[in-house]
């Protein structure tokens, strides 16, 4: 590792934490009359302060940047897993899976006479749609790895993951043809909201990145010696396979847990990466843990930008998310063109 | 250092509808051996199957009398350096960085690399000459650079095989001479050297040399071998001939003919 490397890591770490520090702040001050110091203040010496901030704002700010945390980790780990830079966590099924997961759930509490909506669902229902979300993406999951015969090739995962995210669609809209009002859910879910999050998200979020994080990480020297070819790697004394396995395992536990909680968030998970690479180009172990950090800000500012733009409304996050991503990613293309 | 036994017997592969080995058999010594043939010989099949990367169809290949398919993949690895005829080389690494990547098979995925890693990528770069630029990324690198950072890599492994498919491929003619001269001190240092080439004149100085067509093994032999240079002459239809140039062989081609 060069100098100028160890130099640029060590920026992006601390840029990060900065940012991260910055934002969590932000976070706790954007509420509903919009976003100031002043209001943060008047919010905390007023008699909900224990309310507002401890149990909507806090578990909110946690929470957003714990699912973009996952979803940055696990897209990193999907780009080195498929050597393809547009790779992104809901590749294998998982989105569509847990789409479905949802969907099924609102339509079965609709035809069943007590219709349930995201917005005003009770613990339970919400227990129930989250379930039914994470249940999903680990289902769409297994599925694209039944169908591709296991992880021995990348190919056939990949193209077994389009399969699966193109029948799942449609089973989605057959489900949603029958049962109409759960239309509404599912499009609340496939915005993406980081509303819903409270202090149990936190826990389950929170877990999840502790198990996947360093899971991720230990296999990363996998991912780098994939960048030489699968036969070069397989030379190395690598079991790919299992190496696929236990790096699918970690990716749709991520995904899972971060659509489960806060629906269908877009471009982070492919927009993280790209970030830490473009800002220190590193083995996959640092650019993993880094993506982790770089998609929990990404998510954190979309957060506090979608609670603050129109406030009191507030816009979903994951139309920022992809506002944001899409439009870094076409500035990318435009630099490139004009190099 | 004495090398283990690689060995295949009446291989065969088919690759498709092609059968890119048929009943080849062959106990690489140690030594240097440079494969030979023309295009779709089964060359670089024979040196993935001797790799464990290709699973025959038929027929043994064994490390030490045990299936080569039965031993742990990492011990497997530690003891079978291959490079690859055309590596991929994605991703952001720097040179050293790929060249630590051999030593994988040693440390695993879960345990940091120690001196004695790190002395052998040092070996590995300095015998290919790639040291000056172990900050640069591959990407950044020419073909024939790129070559000699994957030669490396193979190197870092410190196999006492090493399986090199085309390394002189992007070489330029004094790289290709260096890479000669490390190949034939690997043989001397008592490894194991096989290789699959198309400069027949940089084959002409392995100790021993594998002729193959069509997916069989024609000839094998020291590269003095007469018979050898007949069968050799002939698998390129007569388009080539052997001279001797001083104590070396080198092939012509032959323009005369039709």
């Amino acid at each position: 590792m060069t100098t100028m490397d160890t130099q640029r890591r060590f920026r992006l770490v601390v840029g990060l934490t900065a940012l991260t520090v910055v934002l969590l702040a932000a976070g706790l001050a954007a509420g509903s009359d919009g976003w100031s110091l002043a209001a943060l203040l008047h919010t905390l010496n007023g008699p909900d302060a224990a309310l507002i901030v401890g149990e909507i704002r806090a578990p909110r700010t946690l929470g957003a940047w714990l699912t973009g945390a996952l979803l940055g980790l696990a897209g990193a780990t999907a780009q080195g897993l498929f050597r393809n830079p547009l790779a992104d966590p809901y590749l294998l099924g998982s989105a569509s899976g847990a789409s479905l997961g949802v969907v099924l759930v609102l339509a079965g509490s609709t035809l069943a006479g007590h219709g349930i909506s995201l917005a005003t669902a009770d613990a339970l229902s919400r227990i129930g749609l989250v379930s039914a979300a994470f249940a999903g993406a680990l289902l769409g999951v297994l599925v694209t790895l039944t169908l591709a015969r296991g992880a021995q090739q990348t190919v056939r995962l990949l193209l077994s993951g389009v399969i699966v995210g193109v029948v799942l669609g449609a089973l989605n809209d057959l489900v949603t043809t029958a049962a109409p009002d759960a239309l509404r859910g599912k499009q609340a879910f496939m915005l993406g909201s980081t509303g819903f999050l409270g202090w149990g998200s936190c826990v389950a979020l929170g877990l999840g990145l502790i198990v996947c994080a360093p899971l991720s990480w230990r296999w990363s020297r996998a991912l780098d010696a994939l960048t030489l070819g699968e036969d070069s790697a397989r030379s190395l004394g690598l079991h790919l396979p299992r190496v696929r396995i236990a790096l699918i395992a970690s990716l749709a536990l991520a995904t899972g847990l971060a659509v489960s909680q806060a629906g269908l968030v877009a471009f982070v998970g492919l927009v993280a990466p790209h970030l830490v690479r473009r800002f220190a180009p590193a083995p996959h172990g640092f650019t993993t843990l880094a993506s982790a950090g770089a998609g929990g800000a990404l998510l954190l500012a979309a957060d506090v930008l979608a609670r603050s733009l129109i406030a009191p409304q507030e816009v979903p996050v994951g139309v920022l998310t992809a506002l944001l991503g899409g439009g870094y990613l076409l500035w990318l293309l435009h630099r490139r063109r004009v190099a | 250092m004495t090398p283990p036994r690689l060995e295949a017997r009446d291989v065969c592969v088919r690759l498709g509808d092609t059968l890119a080995l048929d009943g080849a058999s062959f106990v690489p010594p140690p030594g240097w051996t440079a494969i030979v043939g023309p295009n779709g010989a089964g060359k670089s099949t024979l040196l993935r199957v001797l790799a464990g990367l290709q699973p025959p169809a038929a027929g043994h290949v064994t490390l030490n009398a045990r299936a080569l398919a039965a031993w742990p993949a990492r011990e497997r690895g530690a003891m079978l350096a291959w490079l690859a005829q055309q590596s991929e080389s994605s991703g952001e690494l720097t040179v050293r960085e790929v060249v630590h990547l051999g030593r994988v098979p040693h440390l695993g995925l879960f345990t940091a690399p120690g001196i004695e890693d790190e002395a052998a990528v040092d070996q590995a770069m300095a015998a290919t000459e790639c040291a000056a630029w172990q900050q640069r990324r591959l990407h950044e690198l020419s073909g024939g650079e790129r070559q000699r950072v994957l030669l490396a890599r193979a190197l870092a492994v410190m196999a006492p095989i090493l399986l090199l498919d085309e390394p002189t491929t992007h070489l330029d003619p004094p790289h290709q001479v260096a890479l000669v001269r490390l190949l034939q001190r690997e043989a001397r240092a008592g490894r194991t050297v096989v290789s699959v080439l198309h400069d027949l004149s940089l084959a002409l100085m392995a100790d021993r040399l594998v002729v193959m067509d069509r997916g069989r093994i024609r000839a094998q032999g020291a590269r003095d071998d007469p018979a050898l240079h007949a069968a050799f002459v002939d698998v390129f239809g007569g388009a080539i001939r052997i001279e001797r140039v001083g104590d070396r062989w080198i092939t012509v081609p032959q323009l005369e003919m039709n």
